[in-house]
């Protein structure tokens, strides 16, 4: 088992909009990324699990050309609406990177 | 119909500067046009609200200046999108000012467009009644009220406004808000490029060097071709890459591959991406599948005042009962408040938690805190500063002198860095808009202004 923090080349979140937020997960090569696809862990139940959203809300894309996952969704709250806490949406990463994958 | 229309984009943003020679290596390309975004929601609702703009002019006056006298003396056009940050009247004016003064200094003579993006909300309503308005996501549907609310309202403009003002000869156009890719876009078609290699070419440019390694505020040279995308940054410090050019795909989008713009559909599925040299990358196999013509709209109304206060907490015991203590605190908040007559519904009282939950709130997997010492934002949203400034003064004596079981600190619970430690925010807002709008021509919500200059 190996943890995404240590897998994986770039790992951030950022606002895709005021009304989304949008995860990226990177790795350096092909071999790393087709292993952690085969893994089957990087799933929109994943995201669901990880940030308390309804499942049918993640819009999941692989992204062969580098090398990355990304998962989108609603943020918790609009940005900069009363209450939120990440305009920018730039720290919502951190869950994932403890995330294991068999390798 | 040119076979190749070749493009520079000085900067991720208006204000965030490039380096001089960057440009002037790029001006040696010979370009067709040059241009720069200058704006993004990302800063939050506060600039489309108040009109103010997230760089400062000092900023913008030099990012303009050099460009402006490199398009003038190439005789090429120069243009940007969404001037002054939010793209609404007040940004646009200001932009609009800072050429005009910049002109009159360095003497230079062309004929400006400015093109409008801020919403007239006669012509909103009755586009609502026609049924031409339809919510994104989650959205609900629009209604008359969230558009009577907004302080301000404004179309995302694409290519086709720019393009109106290339065919009258305009030599620089000063754009509200657009889509960020619309001026290369628009350059690239106004020349007889397809559209989906003139969109593919906007979006590269629109980041700059957001897509080269290493990343930064600095020039992006794109030549387009009626099947094909390069890109190359002028400063040889910096490279293009095939990966370099797919990572961009990543940024601040729901999706790599598909974009929605206005009149259609930007595919890149199937895009190959292959290395030209080792600082140069080609991009083909883009496509693009029309679509109903629509317009974003992103529109900021007026929540209330704002008034903060930061604490931070080192007593072990408290950092422990934390939230029975702020419990606590907001009881004996609205019990004071209710008795100057402020009932409960005229404020909220949010708080903050670094060292807890602070930054990602509900969504914190991590239900106990580690740390020895919290920080305390303590904030207050009122319908006027007076009652904000009022509650949030309630709210520091309280989080000082609220008791707590087993409590040491009996003289007060929090350190609070600053005298005065209460600060005003002043008025604060929130995006009201998610939707989309059909207009019946891709020009009519955008007049364009031309001067000679």
């Amino acid at each position: 088992m190996a943890k995404i923090r240590d897998l994986a080349k770039a790992c951030k979140s950022k606002n895709a909009g005021p009304y989304e937020l949008t995860l990226d997960i990177m790795f350096g090569d092909q071999e790393t990324f087709d292993k952690v696809r085969r893994s089957g862990v990087i799933t929109r139940a994943l995201f669901a699990r990880l940030y308390s959203v309804p499942e049918g809300s993640v819009l999941l894309t692989e992204y062969p050309p580098a090398f990355a996952f990304k998962a989108t969704f609603e943020r918790r709250i609009v940005s900069g609406a009363v209450g939120d806490s990440d305009v920018y949406g730039a720290q919502q990463h951190a869950p994932l990177l403890d995330v294991e994958i068999p390798m | 119909m040119s076979s190749e229309v070749r493009m520079l984009s000085a900067s991720g943003i208006l204000g965030y500067g490039y380096p001089e020679a960057s440009l002037k290596t790029g001006l040696e390309r010979k370009p067709h046009m040059i241009g720069v975004d200058g704006g993004s929601s990302d800063p939050g609702p506060h600039y489309l609200g108040s009109g103010e703009s997230f760089t400062s002019s000092l900023a913008i006056r030099r990012d303009i200046r050099l460009l402006l006298n490199g398009a003038v003396a190439n005789r090429i056009p120069m243009m940007i999108g969404t001037c002054g940050g939010a793209g609404g009247a007040p940004h646009l004016q200001r932009c609009v000012e800072i050429l005009r003064e910049i002109a009159r200094e360095d003497r230079l003579s062309f004929k400006l467009a400015v093109i409008h993006s801020e919403q007239d909300k006669r012509y909103l309503r009755s586009r609502l009644a026609a049924g031409k308005i339809k919510p994104l996501g989650s959205a609900p549907a629009l209604d008359e009220a969230t558009i009577n609310r907004a302080v301000r309202i404004v179309g995302m403009m694409g290519p086709e406004p720019y393009m109106r003002a290339l065919e009258a000869g305009a030599h620089v156009i000063l754009a509200g808000r657009s889509t960020d890719p619309a001026p290369w876009a628009a350059l690239a078609m106004h020349l007889g490029i397809g559209p989906g290699p003139s969109w593919y070419g906007g979006k590269m440019l629109e980041c700059a060097c957001n897509a080269a390694l290493p990343k930064g505020h600095d020039c992006l040279f794109v030549t387009v071709r009626s099947d094909s995308v390069e890109c190359e940054p002028t400063n040889p410090e910096r490279r293009c890459t095939p990966l370099s050019v797919a990572v961009q795909a990543l940024h601040e989008n729901a999706s790599p591959v598909i974009h929605r713009e206005p009149g259609g559909q930007l595919d890149t599925t199937d895009c190959e991406i292959r290395a030209v040299s080792d600082r140069a990358a080609r991009i083909t196999g883009i496509r693009w599948t029309p679509q109903a013509y629509t317009i974003k709209l992103e529109g900021a109304e007026k929540v209330g005042h704002s008034a903060i206060t930061f604490a931070g907490v080192r007593d072990p015991g408290l950092v422990e009962t934390i939230d029975t203590f702020l419990d606590s605190v907001r009881a004996s908040i609205a019990l004071k408040v209710g008795s100057f007559d402020v009932p409960p519904e005229d404020y909220q009282l949010v708080f903050r938690l670094y060292g807890k939950n602070g930054v990602m709130g509900d969504w914190e997997p991590k239900r106990k805190t580690a740390s020895h010492e919290l920080g305390i934002l303590a904030e207050v949203i009122a319908q006027s500063q007076e009652i904000a400034n009022a509650v949030l003064a309630v709210t520091r004596a309280s989080l000082l002198h609220t008791d707590f079981a087993g409590r040491m600190c009996k003289e007060g619970n929090m350190a609070f860095p600053f005298s005065p430690s209460d600060i005003e925010r002043g008025p604060i807002y929130q995006f009201s808009l998610r939707h989309v709008v059909e207009p019946n021509d891709p020009c009519e919500m955008f007049p364009i202004e031309y001067e000679k200059i």
